[in-house]
């Protein structure tokens, strides 16, 4: 069943000679350090093929039955009844597509009740839904900060910011990770005058921290800057209506714009930007990842919104989840695994591999474990790290974490790193 | 404060990031001859901007290849 999962993608031969004028030539070295990896026979951990998803927790991953511990599907909404149901209703009613961009044709009675339930979850007066999580905050962060002004953000950011910075016409200046003094520095030091934008994160996804908001948010504002977090990692399970960490440090009515995403806890695809501010909605005319791509297929956002729903009400799962995250963390450090952070801070756990090698033959052997997390590597990671990123389900049983605990304690002692 | 006085506070700078002791020119090169790596840039570029109370944002730096574009640039940033 599996065999030939690699084939397609299997490295190049790193010996064959480059033509003159290959755009391919700046990719050698990757293809090699791919090829090198592989030849110690290590299942390729970027083309995992999931055949068969029996549940939120479980799949069958290049034919073994697999617990899912790195899909951010922190809420399991992704086999709701009622969310499923809303889905398929959809579906027949108006079709498996729309066709055509929000301006346009593309905005159904669907993507107003999406959005209708996103400002009714945040508590805000606008809410605009992108195709993906990605093009919010490329096209929010590119959109609203202009030639001549300037975007701080934090050195860690994730890569659909990065790309809005790249795509946008502000000058951009980035600070160190969580780093009040030098975020203040900063601010402090952009010619008077110019627009300013702090970008930050509630939770950022390699190591699973939490930002110091109510800190970096009152240093903002003494600036005079706006606002944007985005709270991917933190929806439905962060703060007191799970509105994210902006909510959990008492800050979020001095937040501008919040960014989500619809493919974590949320559970299927699609982003959003909600916010207060008065003049929100002309960003529908002027936001170009908004305008030049097709919306959300109808069976999408009904799923999406009957999910954010039922997150308003999810407070059973949210305890369960932080029980997970905390038994999950602890006992890892019990089997002297290095973590991303010394407390449980979120749902996600990050494992310190000591190099690209153990990690693969770590996440090789977790994987004939039964067990499926995230390898994640530079330059995705900070610092050039390799880590093996856990996230936890509401779904995963107290049991599961328990046998969860059991594989990486055996794969720990194979691989040599515990 | 000259260009030759920044250069010499810039040199102090960069000892800890210039780890196999690469002798500076001003046509030395960060990516080539450094082997400044984007974390490396990040971290130096964050030195150069607490010692002259500057900023020198990305747009900037994507244009600063050498060590004398880089005195340069710094000159004129501290005199603005």
């Amino acid at each position: 069943m599996s065999e030939g999962i690699s084939q397609p993608d299997a490295p190049l031969q790193a010996d064959q000679p480059t033509p003159v004028g290959d755009l391919f030539s700046k990719f050698d070295a990757l293809i090699k350090q791919r090829e090198d990896l592989l030849a110690n026979g290590v299942e390729d951990p970027f083309s995992l093929v999931m055949e068969k998803v029996l549940s939120p927790t479980r799949a069958i991953c290049n034919g073994r039955d697999t617990i899912l511990l790195g899909t951010y599907n922190y809420m399991g909404m992704t086999f709701d009844r009622d969310v499923i149901e809303a889905g398929k209703k959809a579906l027949e009613e108006f079709g498996s597509g729309t066709t055509g961009s929000r301006v346009l044709n593309g905005t159904y009675r669907g993507h107003k009740e999406c959005e209708q339930a996103l400002k009714d979850f945040y508590a805000m007066d606008h809410a605009m839904v992108f195709s993906t999580g990605y093009q919010a905050n490329l096209g929010i962060i590119a959109t609203i900060a202009g030639k001549g002004d300037y975007v701080v953000l934090d050195i860690d950011s994730h890569a659909s910011i990065w790309d809005g910075c790249a795509m946008g016409n502000a000058e951009i200046v980035p600070f160190k990770h969580n780093d009040l003094e030098a975020l203040d520095n900063r601010l402090r030091r952009i010619p008077e005058g110019a627009g300013k934008l702090v970008v930050l994160e509630g939770v950022y996804s390699m190591l699973g921290d939490v930002a110091p908001l109510r800190e970096m948010v009152a240093i903002a504002k003494k600036h005079g800057a706006m606002v944007l977090v985005d709270e991917a990692h933190s929806m439905g399970f962060i703060g007191p209506n799970g509105r994210g960490v902006a909510e959990e440090q008492g800050v979020i009515d001095e937040v501008d714009f919040i960014i989500g995403t619809f493919s974590k806890s949320v559970g299927t695809v699609g982003g959003f930007c909600v916010s207060n501010h008065p003049k929100f909605e002309i960003l529908r005319l002027v936001c170009r990842p908004y305008v030049f791509t097709a919306s959300l297929p109808p069976s999408v956002v009904a799923t999406a919104a009957t999910s954010i729903r039922k997150l308003m009400h999810g407070s059973n799962k949210r305890a369960h989840l932080w029980e997970n995250s905390k038994r999950l963390h602890g006992g890892l450090t019990e089997l002297g695994f290095t973590l991303g952070t010394k407390e449980p801070q979120s749902a996600i756990v990050a494992v310190i591999m000591p190099d690209l090698e153990h990690g693969a033959a770590m996440w090789e052997a977790l994987l004939h474990e039964g067990l499926y997390v995230n390898l994640a590597r530079p330059p995705a990671t900070p610092a050039g790290m390799t880590l093996l990123r856990c996230s936890l389900c509401a779904e995963h049983s107290a049991e599961e974490v328990e046998t969860i605990l059991g594989m990486f304690a055996r794969a720990g002692k194979a691989v040599g790193i515990i | 404060m000259d260009r030759a006085e920044v250069d010499e506070r810039i040199r102090k700078l960069i000892e800890p990031f210039n780890k196999k002791g690469v002798t500076i020119a001003d046509g030395t090169t960060f990516a080539g001859d450094l082997e400044f790596d984007s974390l490396t840039v990040m971290d130096f570029v964050a030195a150069i901007e607490d010692e002259f109370d500057i900023i020198i944002s990305m747009n900037q730096q994507a244009e600063i290849e050498t060590w004398g574009q880089l005195v340069d640039a710094v000159f004129r940033l501290q005199n603005t």
